[in-house]
This record gives structure tokens, sequence and C-alpha cells, in this order.
């Protein structure tokens, strides 16, 4: 057993930390939200230089072939910076599902693609029911000849309107169990009928929208995979790209540990540093708790993920369960140690926050995840 | 980053498994749970033997140097040796003061001779150890300790009061931290003595618990001559050599503690298996199955943070923040379970042993009330959060 980083991802991680603080600091963070896009051309090209887009792609894509601990790695240094923009969704959401249930033919289009920054995908697969289950999937796909006409509405869907490739979850036939008749199809963003509203959200750094298909019309060379086999390689999908988001998560909450720490350290009331008291000192220990044991359920589930070993989803829950409490519990802690300053627009606080909330809902909250917990033990 | 086990590893782990199947005893959790009344001399006589079995197989002091009764091997087989008995649910090691305290401070910082002496003993459960660490005003500030010895000749004539000493009723020797130079800072003048309970002049007055069992011991000193060969890591220097006892306090307790869980968690998932809510399975209750994977998951969230901290130690690195923060999860996690099991039974809650309506014996309303004590022995949770605040955060002192 070696429950540890290798020499090579704890350089990953330096380079990474040094990269972000100089390419991505706060200021530019706060810049970036506020602009529709939530995303700057220059910074994703250096994304690109740096291999970081195609990471996890086997190299005849055009990736760099590493595995998903190294991943982990990245995100927890992305979601220190709370970096904005379509990473997450183009490499984890929408790289991934081309990588997992794409044809031959469309890894070929689009993975080189993605990894050298030349186009963003997505995946659009929870519509306005909010299910995180097969049976939320009700988009119809019609069979229309030898074509696909789809019609429905897809929400919270990351970034599809900066990702050139949208990868949507449909139903080609109804009336079949939930799981079975589920077809997944990889349409251009440009893909007439297809319409995309920027959604507005709390937390401005990662852009959320809503998809909705009115009579497209696609033929059989958008389906991914099989006909009616899409749920298996999706649920896969949302697995990994569960597990990318609470290292997200945990690198996040790293940050707003340390931040409230060293405000603590020189903070002064009553003539002595908050930390000193002891109601600061115990708040601030119970974030470490927090903050430890998310990156330990985290790294176990990455480890599963990469090993593909059978008890690979019960770590994925177990891990989005601790993570999502912990998350927003060490933000809501890192505001309240701040005082009246933690509350500001001004200061970086709120940002962190908020990435927490948003992350804690996306892909089921702690109390969904601990429900999966029960039933993959036979609870 | 990989949890698997290397050819070696498994084959200790066949060896470990292939031994627990031919030697577990079937019957422990009765004989011990409710042997829990006073005097418990059952119970402590089974897991005597229990501990010598596993000793005369090889299995115990796993990572203590081999011309000192152990094994020389790697923290690697300790966690899979107390995965392996936790899976089968075997009965805990009971000289547990002298394998995760006594035992290493003795190798660090004895003698040849003392180290010839004492380990192997404590291995074999031939002799069992208690801590005279805390005092009626020494707990959790343990630099404000009084008993004081006195030297006369060539020997130390000790004198005062310990508290809560688990075991000290039944241990033949005690690692008492004494003062031995009272014009001394605080930290300066303490002596680590290595104390046979049968000396004269020491009177042990058990303590009586909240669980109604005396755990716990009142330790009376009326000038008891300890020799000065007893002195452990040299005159004046006990505080640096009672620290480094709670260090591998804390490692043992990662250890053992993470094991007791699991073992709790299945008998709890057992338990809300068998028992009825609303006129069906407490399982089917979906708060109940809240707060039992809530359970789950954190008990494995201790694993694996417990794994994060051993690699390091493996290593040879130095532990890192994740080592610091098991016995708070912990703590919380046990208390929390136990509460759970009380929510389980309902009014059967209130019934302890005798009853023939109590559950299980009344074996969850013991360990119910003997969780309170978690938060307080080993450090407060108060102090533990304050020495994770200071050391690992690097906040300033209060």
């Amino acid at each position: 057993m070696n429950f540890g980083f290798s020499e090579e991802q704890d350089l990953l991680r330096s380079t990474a930390r040094k990269f972000l603080e100089n390419e991505c600091p706060s200021e530019k963070v706060r810049r970036l939200m506020e602009t529709p896009e939530g995303m700057e051309p220059a910074l994703w090209a250096r994304l690109a230089e740096q291999g970081w887009l195609g990471l996890i792609y086997p190299e005849e894509f055009g990736g760099m072939g590493l595995g998903f601990v190294d991943l982990v790695v990245l995100m927890e240094e992305m979601g220190r910076a709370v970096v904005p923009g379509p990473y997450f969704s183009t490499v984890v959401l929408g790289g991934l599902a081309i990588l997992e249930a794409g044809t031959a033919a469309q890894k070929k289009e689009w993975l080189p693609k993605i990894a050298e920054g030349e186009a963003r995908a997505t995946l659009a697969w929870m519509e306005p029911s909010a299910m995180l289950g097969p049976e939320g999937v009700a988009l119809a796909a019609s069979r229309d000849g030898g074509r696909f006409l789809l019609s429905g509405t897809k929400l919270f869907v990351h970034d599809a309107h900066t990702a050139e490739a949208i990868v949507v979850a449909a139903r080609t036939s109804p009336g079949t169990p939930a799981g079975e008749g589920i077809t997944l199809f990889l349409l251009p963003r440009e893909t007439p009928g297809l319409a995309v509203t920027l959604l507005p959200t709390m937390d401005q750094t990662r852009k959320l929208c809503d998809v909705t298909l009115t009579g497209v019309s696609v033929g059989a060379d958008a389906v991914m995979g099989e006909v009616g086999g899409g749920w298996q390689p999706l649920a896969r999908v949302l697995d990994r790209a569960t597990v990318a988001l609470c290292a997200e998560m945990c690198g996040g909450a790293q940050k707003v540990l340390e931040m409230t720490v060293e405000y603590a350290k020189i903070r002064q009331t009553f003539g002595r540093p908050i930390g000193s008291y002891q109601g600061v000192k115990h708040k601030a220990a119970d974030m470490l708790v927090d903050v430890e044991n998310s990156k330990s359920i985290t790294y176990y589930a990455a480890w599963a993920m990469d090993e593909r070993v059978p008890e690979g989803p019960l770590g994925v829950s177990m891990a989005k369960a601790y993570v999502s409490d912990a998350y927003r519990r060490v933000a809501a802690a890192g505001i309240q140690l701040h005082g009246g300053i933690g509350f500001t627009w001004e200061h970086d606080l709120h940002l962190y926050f908020k990435r927490a909330k948003g992350s804690e809902l996306t892909f089921g909250d702690a109390t969904h995840h601990r429900e999966r917990v029960a039933q993959l033990v036979n609870l | 980053m990989d949890l698997a086990l290397t050819p070696e590893q498994l084959s200790f782990r066949d060896e470990v498994r292939s031994w627990l199947k031919a030697n577990l005893p079937g019957d422990w959790v009765e004989k011990v749970r409710a042997g829990s009344d006073i005097p418990r001399a059952e119970g402590y006589a089974f897991l005597r033997s229990w501990q010598r079995k596993l000793y005369d197989a090889g299995f115990m002091g796993l990572t203590w140097p081999k011309a000192y009764g152990g094994r020389g091997l790697t923290f690697m087989e300790e966690l899979i040796l107390h995965e392996e008995m936790a899976l089968v649910k075997a009965p805990p090691v009971l000289n547990i003061l002298a394998i995760g305290m006594a035992g290493p401070t003795i190798i660090a910082y004895g003698t040849e001779e003392q180290k010839k002496r004492y380990p192997a003993k404590m291995l074999s459960c031939e002799e069992i150890w208690c801590q005279g660490y805390s005092e009626p005003n020494a707990g959790s500030d343990l630099a404000a300790l009084q008993t004081r010895a006195v030297r006369d000749g060539e020997h130390w004539v000790v004198s005062g009061q310990k508290v809560w000493t688990s075991v000290a009723h039944l241990a033949d020797w005690m690692m008492l931290l004494a003062r031995t130079d009272p014009d001394a800072p605080r930290h300066k003048g303490i002596t680590y003595f290595l104390l046979d309970m049968k000396l004269p002049g020491i009177t042990v007055k058990p303590l009586r618990q909240i669980t109604g069992d005396p755990e716990f011991n009142e330790v009376y000193f009326d000038s008891v001559r300890v020799h000065e060969s007893q002195i452990l890591g040299g005159l004046n220097n006990g505080w640096a050599v009672g620290l480094t006892t709670l260090m591998y306090e804390r490692l043992a307790l990662g250890f053992g503690l993470q094991v007791r869980l699991r073992i709790a968690l299945d008998g709890l998932i057992e338990l809300a298996r068998r028992s009825r809510k609303a006129g069906r399975p407490a399982t089917d209750d979906p708060i109940l199955r809240q707060k039992i994977a809530d359970l789950w998951i954190h008990t494995e969230v201790l694993k694996y943070t417990g794994a994060r901290a051993i690699t390091r130690l493996v290593k040879g690195e130095v532990p890192g923040p994740e080592a610091s923060t098991g016995k708070l999860m912990w703590v919380d996690t046990h208390q929390r379970l136990q509460a759970v099991a009380m929510e389980i039974q309902g009014p059967y809650s209130q019934l302890t042993r005798g009853s023939r309506w109590s559950v299980e014996s009344g074996l969850w309303q013991y360990s119910f009330l003997r969780s309170l004590a978690n938060s307080i022995e080993g450090g407060t949770t108060e102090i533990q959060k304050n020495i994770t605040g200071e050391r690992v955060l690097g906040l300033p002192k209060g």
C-alpha cells in the first residue's frame, strides 16, 4: 500500500499551483465571472500548452495518457484558484463522455481538438425534473427514417454557451425500464433547433445553461455507441466527474482554511489575535478535520476509478456525501471567522462559498449520496 | 497511489486469516461484555489468554525489534493484522497501554537491560501496564503534576496521587511521571519511572464509573521506594520521554479505534435489520438510513485518513496534518453511533442487563454510557483542538 502521491504528481501539483497563481489570480476570476462567456481564450490556450486539456486522454488522441489520480491533483489546484471557465465541462464531462461512449470517428474528430484547445465540449443530461437517475432522462428522440428527431429541455448544463460539442442524453425507446432506451447523441452547438440560454446562478464562476431542443433532426452518425445503450457509459462518466468535482472541492476547502488561519493570526481583537481564542481555534481545528477527511475519501474514490475496482461507485458516493457537507461547512466557517469582511463582495470568500454550494448540488447532494451508499451496502 | 498489498503483505494477510479461522473463540462477546460487572475478572482472564495466544502465534509486537520480542515488520503488517481482526470480530488486545505506549517508549529510551527485561513480557501479557500520568489537578495540563520523588541514596521516594488510572487494579507495572526537581520550570523537573505496582506504599482504589464499572482508579503513593535503575530516559527528562509515549498512544489509538468502530458499526447494522420502527424494519426508515449511511462513510473516511498517515510513516516522513485529526473524528463518529443505537431501540434503550426485555443483554446501554468518556480520555476534545490549532495550523497560544 502506498496511499500518497508520486514525485511526478507532487511536481504536477506545484507546477499547477504556481501557474494558476500567476495566470489566474482572483482579480482575473472576478473579471471573467462577470462576462457572459466566463472564460478567456488566452488562458484557455495556456491551459492547452500545459497539456492539461488532454491530460487523461490516450496519446493517440493527442492527450498525455495520465491517470485519474493525476487529474485529481490538477482539479484540486483548479478548485483552490476557483478557476472560471469550461475546464471541468470540457475535459471531464463532455470529453470523458466522448472517450467513454463515442464512436471511433467521434473520438478521432473531437478529442484531439479538445486536447489542443480548439474545441470545448459539455454534457447535457439533467432535465427540469432534476432527477438524478435514468428516470430523469425524458427528452424524446424519435426515429425519423434513418434520422432522429430530438425535442425537450436540458437544464443545469455546464458551459453549453461556449461549447462546440454537446453530448445529449435522450430517450429513444419510451416504455422500457428507465435504464434502457437511453441514447447519447453528440451534437455541434450550431445544430439548427438547438437553443442555449445562460441561467443566472449564484456561483458566477461556473456558468450553467438551459439547452432546449425543438425538433432537432440528426443523422445516425450523431449516435454515440449503441442506440438504447447510453445509460451505462453515462453513469460511468457521471461517477468519474463526481470524483473530479470532489477533488476540486477539496482544493477550495484547503484554500479557505489557509485564508482563515492567516487572518486569525493577524486580526486583533481585545488586544489579542483572534486565533488565540479557543472559540476561533476550535472552529479552525474542525475545518482542518473536514479538509483532511475530504482529501482522504476523495483520493480513495480516485484510486477506485483508476483501478476500476468493484467498490468504485460506493467510493464515489462516500466521497460526494462527505465532501458536499464538508466544503460547505468549511466555507461558511471561513466567512464566520472573518467576521463582517468575510461577508463582503470585495473579499474572495464568497467565491468559494458559492462554488461550494453549487458543487454540493451538482451530481446529487449529501442526502442523495448517503441513500446511494445505503443501497450499495445493502442496508 | 495504490491501496493494493505487495505479494509479501498478501501472504502475511493469508497467514493471519488462516490462523484466525482456526483459533477465533466463538463466544467472546458474551464472555467479555456480559462480564462487565465488578470486577470483570472472567473477562480479563479470557482476554489475557487470548493475547497470549496471539503472542505465541507471532502476532504481537509486529513492529518491535526481534531482539526485544517483536517481529521487525512495518506498520503495514500491523494494519493488516488489525483489519483482519476487525473482519472476523476478534477480541481486542488487553495490554494495550503496554503495547501502544510503554513498550515503544522503553525501546526508544531504555537501557539495554530495560529493553531486554520488559517489552517481551508486555507482548505475552505476562505483565500488564498502566499509565501514571493524570492527577487530580493535572489531566490535560500534564505539566502541572505534583506527585514527587525525593532522592534517598540509590532510591527515589515517591509520594502523591494519580487518578483516572485505567487498569491500575490489574496492573503489574506503571509508567510513572513524578516531579524530581520542584525548583525547575514545570516541564524540566519531571522524571519517568518504571514502577513495580507490588512495591510497599501503593494503594489502588477503583473508581466506579457512569457505567457502574470500575475501569479506572485512584492510585496513592505513600513513601514508595523506587530504585534509580528504574528511571527511563534520564533524570529530569520525563517530559520528553512522556511525550514520546503520547505520540505512540495516538498511533496505537488510530489503529485500534478504527477496528473497534468497524465492529460497532457492523453490530449496529445487524441491530437495525432486526429492529422495527412503526411496523417496518428500522433499515427502511429513511432518516435512520441516512444516519447509518453517514456512520458508514465516516468509518471509512477514518480508515483512509489513517492510510495516508501510515503511508507517510512507512516512507519515513513526518506525519502530516491528517495524523492529528483521527482522534477527533473517531470520537465524534463513535458517540453518534452509540446515540443511533439508542434511537433504534426506542423505549427499550432504557433497559439494562437483567431485564428479560433488554436488547442484546444491555450491551449497547453499556457502550453508550462508556462512549461519553471518549471525548475526555487520551486528551479531551477541547485540548485536542487547541493542540491541532496551535501545532498544526500555527495559531497563537491563548
